[in-house]
């Protein structure tokens, strides 16, 4: 018995020491002291060292008037604004040149992925070129080729490239037809709206339709012909209130017309001729992962090819496809920082020339980080509500 | 059972319309009217693009010359003939010296050459699967190497002139970056990612925030961070080398990706595998060092290989820092009024991608490699 004891005795003093729980809490409690340490430290530099800077911290300088132009100006501004306004000037051309750069990477993206998946040896080939080359070569430099190297050594104003519909192509960016609404152009815009919304209750019904009778009903073709038709019947009710105005070539410059600079031009080109490099990837890899039984067992039930692709193969592929499909948005969104070496006015370029004319360093970096997490939190959040409509229906 | 064959048929070969060249064209370039219709589309872009590219880049090309003349049309001022296109070597070739190692004194570049030789020796036999000793060889790369270096290239001590970073630039700043980045966003990753994993709440947010964070934001904004935050985080007086500085972003940043490749392969480990190390009484680091961590690295290699990969190709980012790696450097010759034809950056940035493209491509294809011979038993 009193060996026994003593046993017990010695295993409880040796787990107090070895004890899991009392490590974790013995660990945890010095990472926390550590840590506020550090904070405190930091703190009490920064404070130091703005007020040796003679600099005021807060978000006050905000409404501050900014005194530079930006080149990009999609909402009103002038150098007389305030920092906020180009900052939300910044944000918005960063917006911009993400959507337009997600929108083309995908779409070369998926032309190319597939691609490299065909059978036609040649198609393959170059699509696998066109992979390996943009994939190993940094962003930064993509978009100094379009920059400095293709669209800086275009003609100038006057010997303007024409192009088709009335456009041009010159060092000064790209020139195309402005498009002018007049009156009652409204009413093609509702025409739009009714139409979608037409499309999406047709879609609805016939596929209720189809699970209870199993009688189809072409939804792609009618939905084709109410958006674009019910929007061309408006124009034409309305009197085609529609008119261009037409960029014309001046001795010096052309005049009118809508302007894309070279900036947005080659960020935007570069942005989406280097993202759809990891898309492609990442299609063939989300085709290639869907076995080849599913195709074969959909063959066994009579469907053709087309039908394999669209209503077999297609769907479960984009479940591999689309978590990996979301990062490369994320990426390319915060690759849009990189406007900053060409001059394009994005947000790290605005919020980089506020912090540098105000000095306030801690406030400007975190409006960045603040701005970049939230874009790409919108952007995980609707690519999550996708994937949560295509993710697999387990019963 | 005269109808029975008593010998057997000689072998025939296949028929002409599955095998030979035009069998192959028949079924991979013209099998049906669409396939057709995509070759003939293929063939088109070829036969436009690339003899522009073959004249552009070697048959027009300028090899060597002395300055701007041997690039530019008569138009502007040299002795091409007007209308002419082809690549400025000359200029690559003028350049070579600083694309390579910057502003470093061109008596004291025989320290980066050295470097990378003993870099190379280091790393070969490390890469080659069958050179034993591999221990001995990484302590020599990623512990005696980064010493030598660091005396080497900086200088200051053993009768080495000083050279300060200021003037480190070229290949030699990207190679630098990325060498340091790699060596310490692996084992901080891994850090990150057995915090992330950890039981204890505290660690666990903290690495989560910092993961998730670093993620979030381009690196553009760390690069900003540690270049304008970082002096006002330190007390008065203490200064930050730059280069430094954009080493610690370039790392903090990296290490975070990491991470996260660090953690799916933790997350593939069976749970057995944490329990039979538990069973056998070893503590919470010889579990993950000894069972754990082996099997979960070798299993994440290809993700490791990608994040070095873009680490490699981020290096050119601190550029905007105003510090010149490859890219930077390129960029700023543009402006050498000595050389500034209509070719001159198109050249400079050429070469630029091929040796960015080169060391990526080298990278890339070595994971592959490395894959198909470690791929013995998971793969499922």
């Amino acid at each position: 018995m009193a060996s026994q004891e003593v046993l017990r005795e010695e295993s409880n003093r040796a787990s107090f020491v070895n004890d899991p729980k009392v490590r974790s809490l013995f660990f945890q409690t010095l990472v926390v002291i550590v840590l506020f340490g550090s904070v405190w430290w930091i703190v009490q530099n920064v404070i130091d060292n703005l007020q040796r800077l003679h600099i005021a911290s807060g978000f006050g300088f905000l409404k501050g008037r900014a005194g530079f132009d930006i080149s990009d100006t999609p909402i009103a501004y002038t150098s007389d604004d305030t920092y906020g306004r180009a900052i939300v000037v910044g944000l918005i051309n960063t917006i911009i040149v993400a959507v337009a750069g997600v929108i083309t990477a995908t779409i070369i993206g998926f032309v190319i992925g597939i691609g490299r998946l065909s059978q036609n040896w040649l198609i393959q080939k170059i699509c696998t070129v066109y992979v390996e080359v943009f994939r190993n070569i940094p962003p930064l430099l993509v978009i100094f080729f379009w920059y400095s190297g293709v669209l800086a050594v275009l003609p100038a104003p006057r010997d303007s490239i024409h192009l088709p519909f009335g456009s041009f192509l010159n060092q000064r960016g790209f020139y195309f037809p402005r498009t002018i609404w007049g009156e009652g152009s409204w009413l093609i815009l509702v025409a739009f709206v009714v139409a979608v919304a037409m499309a999406w209750f047709v879609a609805r019904r016939a596929r209720q339709r189809q699970m209870a009778t199993g009688q189809q009903f072409p939804v792609f073709w009618t939905s084709v012909a109410l958006i674009v038709g019910l929007p061309l019947l408006a124009f034409l009710l309305s009197g085609m209130p529609l008119t261009f105005d037409l960029p014309k070539q001046s001795t010096f410059n052309l005049t009118g017309g809508f302007q894309v600079k070279p900036e947005f031009l080659s960020l935007y080109l570069a942005l989406s001729c280097y993202t759809a490099a990891f898309i492609a990837e990442i299609v063939r890899a989300g085709i290639r992962g869907v076995s080849k039984g599913q195709t074969e067992a959909a063959g066994a039930l009579g469907l053709r090819s087309g039908p394999i692709l669209r209503l077999v193969v297609v769907p479960q592929a984009m479940r591999i496809v689309i978590p990996p499909l979301t990062s490369q948005y994320l990426n390319l969104t915060k690759n849009s920082s990189l406007a900053i070496a060409i001059g394009y006015p994005d947000l790290t370029a605005t919020a980089g020339t506020v912090l540098n004319q105000t000095g306030q360093a801690v406030e400007g970096v975190l409006i960045m980080m603040v701005a970049y997490l939230i874009l790409s939190l919108v952007t995980s959040a609707v690519m999550n509500v996708v994937n949560a409509k295509m993710a697999l229906v387990e019963r | 059972m005269s109808w029975v064959r008593t010998e057997m048929a000689l072998a025939q070969p296949a028929p002409a319309s599955v095998r030979g060249p035009t069998a192959w064209v028949r079924k991979n370039l013209v099998g049906s009217v669409g396939d057709t219709i995509l070759t003939i589309i293929g063939i088109a872009l070829v036969v436009m693009i690339l003899p522009q590219i073959i004249n552009w880049a070697f048959i027009n090309a300028q090899w060597t010359g002395p300055n701007r003349t041997v690039c530019a049309t008569v138009a502007q001022g040299g002795i091409q003939p007007d209308g002419w296109s082809g690549a400025c070597w000359a200029f690559v070739n003028a350049k070579f010296g600083q694309f390579m190692f910057g502003t470093y004194p061109i008596e004291e570049r025989w320290r980066p050459i050295l470097v990378a030789i003993l870099f190379v020796e280091l790393l070969v036999p490390m890469l080659i699967p069958r050179v034993p000793r591999k221990g001995l060889n990484a302590i020599l790369l990623f512990l005696v190497l980064p010493i030598v270096s660091f005396v080497l290239l900086i200088g200051g001590m053993f009768g080495l002139p000083n050279v300060e970073t200021s003037r480190w630039g070229g290949l030699l700043v990207t190679l630098s970056l990325s060498f340091v980045g790699i060596a310490v966003s692996l084992p901080l990753g891994t850090v990150l990612a057995l915090g992330r994993r950890s039981k204890m709440p505290i660690v666990k947010t903290l690495c989560v925030v910092f993961i998730e964070t670093v993620r979030g934001i381009p690196l553009i904004t760390v690069l900003f961070f540690v270049s304008v935050m970082l002096p006002l985080f330190l007390p008065a007086g203490v200064t930050f080398d730059k280069f430094l500085r954009a080493l610690i972003g370039v790392s903090l940043f990296a290490a975070a990706y990491m991470a996260e490749v660090v953690r799916g392969g933790l997350q593939a480990i069976p749970k057995g595998q944490y329990e039979g190390a538990d069973s056998l009484g070893l503590g919470y680091w010889q579990k993950m060092g000894l069972i754990v961590l082996p099997q979960a690295l070798r299993l994440v290699i290809p993700g490791i290989v990608n994040t070095f990969i873009g680490m490699f190709k981020d290096t050119s980012l601190v550029l905007i820092i105003s510090m010149f790696d490859l890219l930077g450097v390129v960029k700023q010759n543009f402006s050498d009024a000595n050389w500034a034809t209509p070719q001159t950056a198109k050249s400079g940035l050429v070469f630029a991608a091929f040796v960015f493209w080169l060391f990526c491509f080298g990278m890339s294809r070595y994971s592959m490699y490395t894959e198909r011979r470690l791929d013995t038993g998971y793969k499922r």
